[in-house]
């Protein structure tokens, strides 16, 4: 992957420090269309506040947005959440992407989808319906979503999704609770037809943060999962099967941080459902003023805002971040990580071995080393649990 | 896997994963597919630009060929690329 960390030259490059706030095009753009969802899942990484933004942005104002972004260069078109299909709109959205000349991606649980729906959707012009499973099995599925039916429904859904000629990203977010049946869920991709599998671990952002006690698995499990993938990568490559394997760590087991989203504002561009414009997912926590769509233009956003440009360049960088040989490639790591860990998001991601709070990671792996899986204490994602973290 | 053999009247087609557009962004073509792109060079966006399910290789050979005369023959380049394309599961023949 591309955060392992290794040292990687033997010359290093005396230390610049740049405010250079030059960026690239936002490639990526990533709607969220809505803080809804019928399931629970209690590694979402929408804020724990979520309940405090009720607004919407109409289905006009998202496809401006939608234009304005493709003006700017954007190519690919996330529909995302929460739950996408809670909007009525969607196909018109998917739609008005699709003319526009979007590759379009639906990110969806599943539920709610069904064979009718999917091919109106193909026919309106989308392109991609990744479906994201909890676990490969029913019973720990269930646990994890907070419903029963959905897993019957995801591998329903997922079969259509296939039986309709989509390309089929399935996404598999591994913890504590599923990492150890690896190899059942591979076998179940393989099952499904899927082109890609995304065997994800956890990110420990939003509720995954508020769970990671709960979720975050020890090394020696993280090493057996990713042992058993190398081997079905081997033996389904050598029987001819063109299926990916997507295997991705926790950082939390680096010792080096991950060139988070790319670099602040560089080629990723999120809006949330009520409209506000973020450098990633997980920007929302962080004590920086960031735009609305409903009040700036995108190029304004993308180009010009101070939220945008916060973290561009390297000027913002504390020690061990500013001497460092490696920090135009990590950037510093995620300002979020920072933020949650440390309480100050320009300090150097504790998952960075130079960092003084690296401790707090180390710590966190002894944990996982003594923790006993116990389901009840997962704070599931929903609204009675959002209204704890809510100001308002 | 992409051993395959690749003549004049093989008939490349596009993986149904990908789609090829040009991108004034990028002043490119390039392959679209789920959450990520891959940027063709010329020549590449040339010869993808022609696939279509229909045309042989000779098919498109002759055409390039046609369409740029002092490039001469090109059909080794063409079948070389092709073969990386196959590899890449861009296209199935």
């Amino acid at each position: 992957m591309a955060n392992t960390g290794s040292p990687c030259n033997a010359q290093p490059t005396p230390p610049i420090i740049s405010d250079d706030k030059s960026h690239g095009q936002p490639l990526w753009l990533l709607a969220e269309l809505t803080y809804k969802c019928p399931l629970q899942c209690p590694y979402c990484s929408n804020p724990l506040d979520f309940s405090d933004f009720g607004g919407e942005l109409t289905t006009q104002q998202w496809l401006d947005v939608f234009q304005q972004g493709r003006d700017l260069g954007a190519v690919q078109l996330g529909f995302s959440g929460g739950e996408p299909l809670v909007r009525q709109d969607l196909i018109q959205l998917i739609g008005g992407a699709h003319e526009m000349g979007y590759y379009t991606n639906l990110i969806t649980s599943g539920v709610g989808l069904n064979e009718h729906k999917m091919a109106e959707f193909q026919q309106a012009g989308l392109d991609h319906i990744q479906v994201s499973f909890q676990a490969s099995d029913e019973s720990v599925n269930s646990m994890l979503s907070g419903s029963k039916k959905a897993f019957e429904q995801k591998l329903k859904m997922a079969k259509e999704v296939k039986a309709q000629g989509y390309p089929m990203v399935l996404n598999f977010v591994t913890h504590r609770h599923n990492i150890d049946r690896i190899d059942r869920i591979i076998e179940l991709c393989v099952e499904l037809d899927a082109d890609y599998v995304e065997l994800a671990t956890c990110q420990y952002y939003g509720w995954a943060y508020e769970n990671v006690e709960q979720l975050l698995p020890t090394r020696a499990q993280l090493e057996r999962a990713e042992r058993i993938t190398n081997e079905y990568r081997a033996k389904l490559a050598a029987e001819g099967n063109p299926i990916k394997l997507i295997f991705v760590t926790p950082d939390y087991y680096e010792e080096r941080p991950k060139g988070c989203m790319n670099g602040w504002g560089q080629v990723f561009l999120t809006v949330t459902p009520d409209g506000k414009a973020l450098p990633c997912h997980s920007a929302r926590m962080l004590p920086i003023e960031f735009p609305n769509v409903t009040e700036m233009s995108l190029q304004e956003i993308w180009d010009t805002s101070p939220g945008f440009n916060h973290f561009r360049g390297n000027a913002w960088m504390k020690e061990p971040c500013r001497s460092c040989d490696e920090k135009d490639k990590d950037f510093g790591g995620c300002h979020c990580q920072a933020f949650m860990l440390t309480g100050d998001m320009y300090n150097a991601d504790p998952v960075c071995a130079k960092s003084e709070h690296h401790h707090l990671i180390e710590e966190a792996r002894e944990r996982a080393e003594a923790v006993v899986n116990n389901p009840d204490e997962f704070t599931f994602r929903n609204e009675r649990n959002s209204k704890v973290f809510a100001k308002g | 896997m992409s051993d395959i053999e690749i003549t004049a009247a093989s008939v490349p087609v596009l993986n149904k994963m990908f789609r090829f557009q040009w991108e004034k962004a990028q002043n490119c073509f390039v392959l679209l597919y789920p959450e990520g792109m891959i940027q063709l060079n010329g020549p590449a966006g040339e010869i993808l630009g022609l696939v279509d399910g229909e045309r042989s290789v000779a098919a498109i050979t002759s055409e390039l060929e046609a369409k740029f005369p002092d490039a001469g023959d090109l059909s080794g380049d063409i079948i070389e690329f092709l073969g990386e394309a196959h590899g890449q599961h861009w296209i199935t023949l």
